[in-house]
């Protein structure tokens, strides 16, 4: 096959590149700059190498222990939300019906949450919360729990927590829902016939037959809740204490708060680089996944013609081989 | 293992009160026999899923009762009736191995491993499943798939019947013929009441020894294929039944004669007067009507085309405004348009509004 070269072609692709040259590339340099660098106002910066990647994963430094520290609250936030939207997903979607109206009035209800700007939820939770005038907190404070997340470590997390689970899992179950939504009839009933139990059919089935979309909706909401800043900024500001502090909050006070270019550019690339690590696992397990699918659809279609009638074609594409 | 009665079932999905017409099974009583091996023949949309979900207990019927072996079983669900079903497409459960699909049912059943185990070395034994036994299922082509769900079905030793949808419309037509043969030796080795829905009269007749007829909502005939083929009690099967269907043309009837278009064909029963103001009408099917060179005895009709299937050729004629189709005899060479057509006197069943009318021998 003879294929047109025509080198002008490149032009084309030369304004997506300027774009993305002064959107992405140029800001990311000038992080990676300030990542090396120490800087006391004025302009005026000096050369610290990697001082700044080494103290922040030494917990033994101030840098360090603050990053680390949010971290471990990160990690630990996204496990809990993930542990509770996840199950919570499935157990919605799997009592949403299937028919009628009420389709469409279940799926409005649990789109509402997704469709409110976040720091309106934040200010949402921040005022229902309240123990002087939010509706949540008077009623458990009336009620005897002393409940205040403004001085409670425990309140603050619980409240973050709950804001959470409110604000996303409706996207699991609207995820789940729609997993549910594809299997055929002839499963339930095939089911139905080998006197499964509800259990053995949620096992056997519903389960093996979401597990794509609950892949998708794990790593959403992973990422999501791994990045999470409005939020708990709007109902905590990160306190009691630090005790709410997730990483992206340190990081804003880092570098707006304190104006330490340096230490905030160093925590924001290795901030960077985990995401971009978990999001590539989850990348290449859910590939792998589709391709083992395809390989199984492949080895069906592949089986499928009859022995007979295979050898024929490769005969007739023969003379035009010769020819090319 | 069980005979199974309807009695008087139709199943309306508009609901009781809706007119009769617009049932999607209109009433039907009927005996299966314990170890037959039926078909449920029709077009599309003529309700014979409709009837097989029914029998499962899929569907929870509008009217009427299910009895197996006289007990009635309308009320129960589909888990305690003891029924198989295979559906159209392969049901298999994607996480377990084959073996573990096929031992799916009896462990629901809460059935000792032992005997679980058992049964499914035998059933997979039947299929030939067995070196597959320990490998994923979702990995097998769509025949060995049908075959787990059919195993499924035939695992559990208490089963009352076997039903089939369609079960072989996703197979390669090599394939199908395989897994006909496997489920006829099957059935005699089981000796199992089976069902086997079919749009396919080829697969319905292969198949059963009693082929039922459904059209329209309707059960029109249930027989042995000779009899649908000889006999067709509704110009349905006639025209359903065989290849090309049935001829059906308007005719008047009287005593041992039929009259088309003034021209006289004999009659082997005699139908005395038949009653005013119902459609009557004269079905015999291609093979027992030849063409001949043109007669004065004969009645003359128009070649259109000669059907060469190999061993027999029919010719397409039309006789005023009905098409026929005709069997043409070995050596006989058609010439110019018009030829005359011979009709079997044994063969030439008549109809009254669709039904076929008994004449007195």
């Amino acid at each position: 096959m003879d294929k047109t070269i025509n080198q002008k072609a490149w032009f084309l692709v030369l304004p997506v590149f300027l774009v993305v040259a002064f959107s992405a590339v140029l800001p990311l340099m000038t992080v990676v700059n300030y990542s090396m660098q120490d800087t006391f106002g004025n302009n005026q910066f000096f050369w610290n190498g990697v001082g700044w990647f080494k103290e922040l994963l030494d917990p033994s430094t101030d840098l360090g222990g603050r990053f680390l520290a949010s971290l471990g609250r990160n990690l630990f936030f996204s496990a809990v939300i993930l542990a509770i939207e996840v199950p919570l997903g499935i157990v919605v979607a799997l009592s949403m019906p299937r028919e009628g109206w009420s389709v469409a009035a279940c799926l409005v209800i649990l789109a509402l949450p997704l469709l409110i700007p976040w720091n309106v939820v934040g200010t949402i939770w921040q005022i229902f919360g309240r123990p002087d005038i939010g509706l949540l907190g008077y009623t458990l404070n009336y009620l005897g729990f002393n409940y205040n997340y403004v001085s409670n470590d425990i309140d603050a997390w619980v409240t973050v927590i709950v804001m959470d689970v409110w604000h996303w899992t409706s996207l699991v179950a609207l995820l789940c829902y729609a997993g549910l939504k594809s299997i055929p009839d002839a499963y339930y009933q095939a089911a139905q016939i080998d006197g499964a139990s509800r259990w053995a059919v949620f096992k056997a089935i519903q389960l093996p037959k979401m597990n794509r979309v609950l892949l998708i909706a794990v790593l959403l909401r992973f990422m999501d809740s791994f990045m999470i800043y409005t939020e708990p900024f709007v109902v905590t500001g990160g306190g009691p204490g630090n005790s709410t502090t997730f990483v992206s909050i340190e990081l804003v006070k880092i570098a707006l708060g304190q104006f330490d270019l340096g230490k905030a550019a160093a925590l924001s690339l290795v901030y960077n680089l985990i995401i971009l690590i978990v999001c590539w696992v989850f990348y290449t397990v859910m590939t792998n996944a589709g391709t083992e699918r395809k390989a199984v659809t492949q080895g069906e279609s592949a089986a499928e013609p009859k022995p007979a009638a295979a050898p024929k074609p490769a005969g007739v594409l023969k003379p035009k081989e010769g020819v090319a | 293992m069980a005979r199974i009665d309807l009695v008087d079932l139709a199943q309306s999905y508009n609901g009781n009160d809706a007119p009769l017409e617009s049932f999607a099974l209109k009433p039907v009583t009927m005996t299966w026999r314990q170890g037959g091996a039926y078909a449920l023949l029709g077009p599309s949309g003529c309700g014979k899923t409709t009837l097989l979900n029914l029998i499962s207990g899929i569907v929870t019927p509008s009217r009427g009762q299910i009895l197996f072996d006289g007990r009635d079983i309308t009320p129960l669900s589909t888990q305690k009736r003891n029924i198989a079903q295979v559906f159209q497409f392969p049901v298999i459960y994607d996480t377990m191995t084959v073996g573990e699909n096929l031992a799916f049912p009896l462990k629901n059943r809460g059935i000792a491993k032992a005997e679980v185990d058992a049964r499914v070395k035998q059933i997979a034994g039947l299929l030939d499943l067995t070196p597959y036994l320990n490998r994923k299922a979702t990995r097998l082509t769509a025949d060995a798939k049908q075959k787990i769900s059919l195993g499924r079905g035939l695992v559990r030793s208490d089963v009352a019947a076997v039903l089939f949808d369609e079960p072989l419309t996703v197979i390669d037509p090599e394939l199908k013929w395989q897994l006909r043969s496997k489920l006829k030796a099957l059935h005699r080795e089981l000796d199992l009441t089976m069902i086997y829905v079919t749009h396919d009269q080829t697969e319905a007749l292969t198949f059963a020894d009693t082929v039922v007829v459904m059209h329209d909502g309707r059960v029109v005939q249930s027989g042995t294929p000779a009899e649908l083929f000889d006999k067709p009690a509704h110009t349905f099967v006639g025209y359903f039944i065989g290849s090309p269907g049935m001829n059906i043309v308007p005719a008047e009837v009287s005593g041992h004669e039929a009259r088309i278009d003034g021209h006289v064909i004999g009659l082997h029963r005699n139908y005395g007067v038949l009653p005013s103001g119902k459609k009557i009408e004269i079905g015999v099917r291609p093979e027992f009507v030849d063409v001949a060179p043109p007669a004065s005895g004969l009645l003359s009709a128009t070649i259109e085309r000669i059907d060469d299937l190999g061993r027999v050729q029919f010719a397409r004629v039309r006789v005023g405004n009905t098409k026929l189709a005709a069997r043409v005899p070995p050596g006989f060479s058609v010439s110019g348009d018009t030829a005359g057509l011979v009709f079997n006197p044994a063969y030439v069943h008549v109809y009254a509004d669709s039904h076929l009318v008994e004449g007195v021998a």
